[in-house]
């Protein structure tokens, strides 16, 4: 077998050079424009497309939560009705975690994975497209119940069974839900798929896994869990969709179904999800932190163990959402000591954080204020997740407010801090421009209050029995002073994400323009003209030793030489080889829009159109081949196309 | 992990850093994710068997356990075929491997069309539908995706096999034939996991009906 494949041709080889491509469309070659945009297959306009739209939703989830804390801004309130309460809590949990947080953070594998691992572009760039453009498909399909009669989904984000059934929820806005999230899901396979190969196979010579990146560790961590986590809700959500649809029994008590099975399914998928969500901005604090200390990140091999443990372990503590349903006492404790178990690769890695710091000449930049803001705040959402873990007192933290503390510090202290560290951080690389200190320190300090005055007192009003996802309360229960402390830093915190927004956006037309390294940093990104140019690596790297840009820098004569031979060889080959681009991702994901509407709103006809231009444009895709055209370094935009040779 | 063992077959491509092709790494960590589909799908059957409600269609009087049998083997022998395909492409020889390809798929279609007489004979003989029992919405939800991958399984082959007529096709596409190769095992391999755990474990641990 070995030898098979030593002898003949294929190995590595993206299409076979026999076969003439056939290409119903031509491949379009606009560099600039929207249909630049619709086809691009380049991971940077890709990532910033993903960015993009993830800071639209990011924004839609803060007024869906201004909403929620306007109506809770005093007891008895009537701003809005009890159903479209439910409305903003399913939308805003929805939006912020499959709309925001998880195309947040695959903006950012787009950004730099391929850049870190001293890649031109992903394994397979149109494949890379398709999830972005089916992502944006089931962003509209969950979205567009707020134009219909049905209405925004209402049940809540995790959608338990038998409020999703037809009984319960008789208009369509629980089709939306459900084929939403299945569209989302087939988004986040794929590209979680072409991540895992790229990070596995494109790494540049030298670039062994030990030498990675931890961002990239924790790319390939997600991306593993996203693939052996999403099945699960997938599932659950055929379920819940086919007894609508079908009249299967999957939660049909009177016929043998049961609803504990959807919880079960869906937070088999949840709690993996949440590491799913908080991996990521360990990998960017990871990086952040480094470069603004200037020191190694400490303990490199354990960090990224820790991240492999988190994940791993993750699988196993799915019940800890389900204490209070009569598991049976060696089930909870089975699941309560698996839970206790995960606090302790997290509390290393925090550990190992805090030995980076130390010592170091710390750099008090706009990303070092959210990074450190990050380590504090995550803590205290661990702090609060690990009281959590002791069964008997989550019975009367179990749909309270505390909860909420909890995974609003964990997401928003935790998560959003990194992602709002790691923008300032990466945007002079990808616009050139820097963000203004002054106004990103404001946004900073205003978010970091508004955020704990928001959050805080929700402890204290979930210990004090207030529950979760209700309309409204009665003035004699206790909760006045917390709620409406609450809305005032929901508020505050309104404004600060504003202020650096605006910020933002400013300095990616006026910002101070940066060089290609202006934090004299330690991954390759950093070695690249700011912004990258479209081949990114003028040669490719050779890496000798982890933060290879670090060695780069101080072994300068080495590099060179390096480099100068290989630009010999890239030369010879032709010059640089680009991926072309493509019309078939953008059809296919249009595709699976229609289908997913029709079928949701019990389209026999619509659903089939739909499926029938999915599998004609994968076909056609398929048919097209790879394509690609060749640049010299120093060029920019499509050479001659190659053609297959006969 | 060594970089000198990357081979530049195509001028233009850096080579893959493990030596696999990019398809097929892709391939099988896609078989992973597909795993956890049916793993999901065979648990609630699983699940749900435990605890039939009144009425609940008894397996054992349901199955037909000598058709099925039959259909799991010729599923096994269209994997064989599969095999001699890739092996035949591997060696250069096209003409080969669009004969075993096409049996590959003829002995598909053969188990698709037992599952389609199996679920005819299902429906209208034992009154067992996927709406009216627990036991007829996990069965039929579990096999009917699986036979959906066999569908899109033979479809694929079909492709392939017309694809192999254009000038050019050669050796240099068995990467794209030993894919198919793997995603046709892959469903094969689940069949023989659905077979046990669904038809054979009602015959061995049967669940005693409740009155």
């Amino acid at each position: 077998m070995a030898e098979t494949l030593a002898r003949s041709n294929f190995i590595g080889a993206e299409a076979p050079a026999g076969v003439r491509p056939v290409t119903l469309l031509r491949r379009p070659t606009a560099k600039t424009g929207l249909v630049a945009w619709l086809t691009t297959v380049d991971h940077k306009k890709i990532g910033l497309l993903y960015g993009a739209f993830a800071a639209f939703f990011f924004l839609l989830g803060g007024v869906e939560a201004l909403l929620i804390r306007t109506q809770l801004i005093v007891p008895n309130n009537h701003l809005v009705s009890a159903h479209f309460y439910s409305e903003l809590f399913t939308m805003h949990g929805t939006t912020m975690i499959f709309l925001a947080v998880m195309p947040l953070n695959a903006a950012f594998f787009n950004l730099l994975v391929p850049l870190q691992i001293g890649a031109r572009d992903v394994a397979f760039p149109r494949l890379n497209a398709f999830s972005l453009w089916v992502f944006v498909a089931g962003a509209i399909i969950l979205n567009v119940g707020w134009f219909l009669q049905a209405g925004a989904p209402a049940a809540g984000w995790f959608g338990y069974a038998p409020l999703t059934s037809k009984l319960f929820t008789p208009d369509i806005s629980a089709d939306l839900w459900t084929v939403g999230l299945q569209v989302l899901g087939v988004s986040s396979i794929v590209a979680s798929l072409n991540f895992i190969v790229t990070i596995i196979n494109l790494r540049a010579p030298g670039l062994t896994m030990m030498r990675l990146p931890v961002f990239c560790w924790m790319t390939l961590v997600t991306s593993f869990l996203l693939i052996l986590a999403m099945p699960s809700i997938a599932i659950a959500l055929v379920e819940v969709i086919f007894d609508r649809h079908f009249g299967t029994n999957f939660f049909e008590v009177s016929n043998g179904g049961q609803p504990i099975l959807w919880q079960h399914l869906f937070w088999i998928f949840g709690h993996p999800e949440v590491y799913i969500l908080i991996l990521p901005p360990m990998g960017y604090i990871s990086e952040i932190l480094p470069t603004f200390a200037r020191k190694p990140l400490f303990g490199y091999p354990i960090v990224v163990f820790s991240g492999a443990m988190i994940g791993f372990i993750g699988f196993g503590v799915w019940s800890h959402h389900m204490f209070t349903t009569g598991m049976g006492v060696v089930a909870t404790s089975a699941f309560a000591l698996a839970t206790m178990a995960i606090a302790v690769p997290t509390g290393v890695k925090i550990f190992n954080w805090i030995g980076t710091l130390w010592g170091g000449h710390l750099r008090m930049r706009v990303p070092m204020l959210f990074a450190l803001g990050f380590i504090w705040m995550f803590m205290m959402g661990g702090f609060s997740g690990i009281m959590h873990a002791a069964a008997p007192a989550d019975t009367q933290q179990h749909n309270s407010y505390f909860v909420v503390a909890h995974f609003h510090y964990v997401l928003i202290g935790g998560a959003t801090f990194a992602l709002l560290a790691a923008i300032p951080y990466w945007l002079p690389k990808f616009s050139g421009r820097l963000v203004p200190e002054f106004w990103g320190k404001l946004s900073f300090w205003t978010i970091f209050t508004g955020f704990n005055a928001t959050f805080f007192p929700m402890h204290f009003l979930g210990l004090n029995g207030m529950p979760r996802r209700t309309w409204t309360y009665d003035a004699d229960m206790g909760w006045n002073t917390g709620n409406l402390v609450a809305t005032l830093g929901a508020y505050l915190l309104g404004i600060g994400i504003l202020i650096y927004v605006a910020t933002v956006i400013w300095s990616c037309f006026k910002g101070e323009r940066a060089g290609p390294d202006p934090w004299d940093a330690r991954t390759l990104e950093w070695s690249i003209p700011s912004p990258p140019p479209e081949y990114n690596f003028a040669v490719l790297p050779t890496v000798h030793a982890r933060d290879a840009w670090w060695y780069e820098k101080q072994h300068r004569e080495e590099t060179a030489r390096e480099e100068a031979a290989h630009a010999k060889d890239e030369a010879a080959h032709g010059g640089i080889h680009m991926p072309a681009q493509s019309w078939y991702p953008l059809f296919a994901a249009a595709g699976l829009l229609t289908a997913g509407l029709c079928f949701a709103h019990y389209s026999l006809a619509g659903s089939l159109v739909g499926v029938g231009i999915l599998l004609l444009s994968v076909y056609l895709w398929a048919l097209e081949g790879p394509g690609g055209y060749h640049l010299h370094p120093g060029e920019s935009g499509g050479g001659a196309p190659d053609h297959a040779k006969p | 992990m060594s970089t000198a063992t990357a081979t530049l077959s195509h001028p233009h491509d850096p080579g893959t850093a493990t030596g696999i092709p990019h398809k097929k790494l892709l391939l099988w960590a896609f078989l992973a994710s597909d795993c956890m589909f049916f793993g999901t799908l065979i648990s609630s059957h699983l699940v749900y068997r435990q605890h039939p409600p009144p009425g609940n269609p008894v397996a054992t009087q349901v199955f037909d356990i000598e058709l099925t049998s039959f259909s799991t083997f010729i599923l096994l022998m269209s994997s064989l075929m599969m095999a001699l395909a890739v092996n035949a492409i591997q060696r250069g020889k096209v003409r080969a491997m669009r004969s075993s390809l096409l049996t590959t798929a003829f002995f598909g279609l053969i188990f698709l069309g037992c599952q389609v007489w199996e679920f005819w004979h299902f429906v209208y003989e034992k009154h067992m539908t996927i709406t009216n029992s627990i036991f007829g919405s996990t069965f039929f939800t579990l096999t009917g995706t699986h036979g959906t991958h066999v569908a899109v399984g033979v479809l694929w082959l079909l492709s392939m096999y017309a694809y192999s007529f254009k000038k050019g096709f050669d050796q240099r596409n068995a990467v794209d034939v030993e894919s198919m190769g793997l995603y046709w095992h892959f469903v094969d391999i689940v069949w023989i996991v659905i077979f046990t755990a669904v038809y054979l474990l009602e015959y061995v641990y049967p669940v005693s009906p409740v009155r």
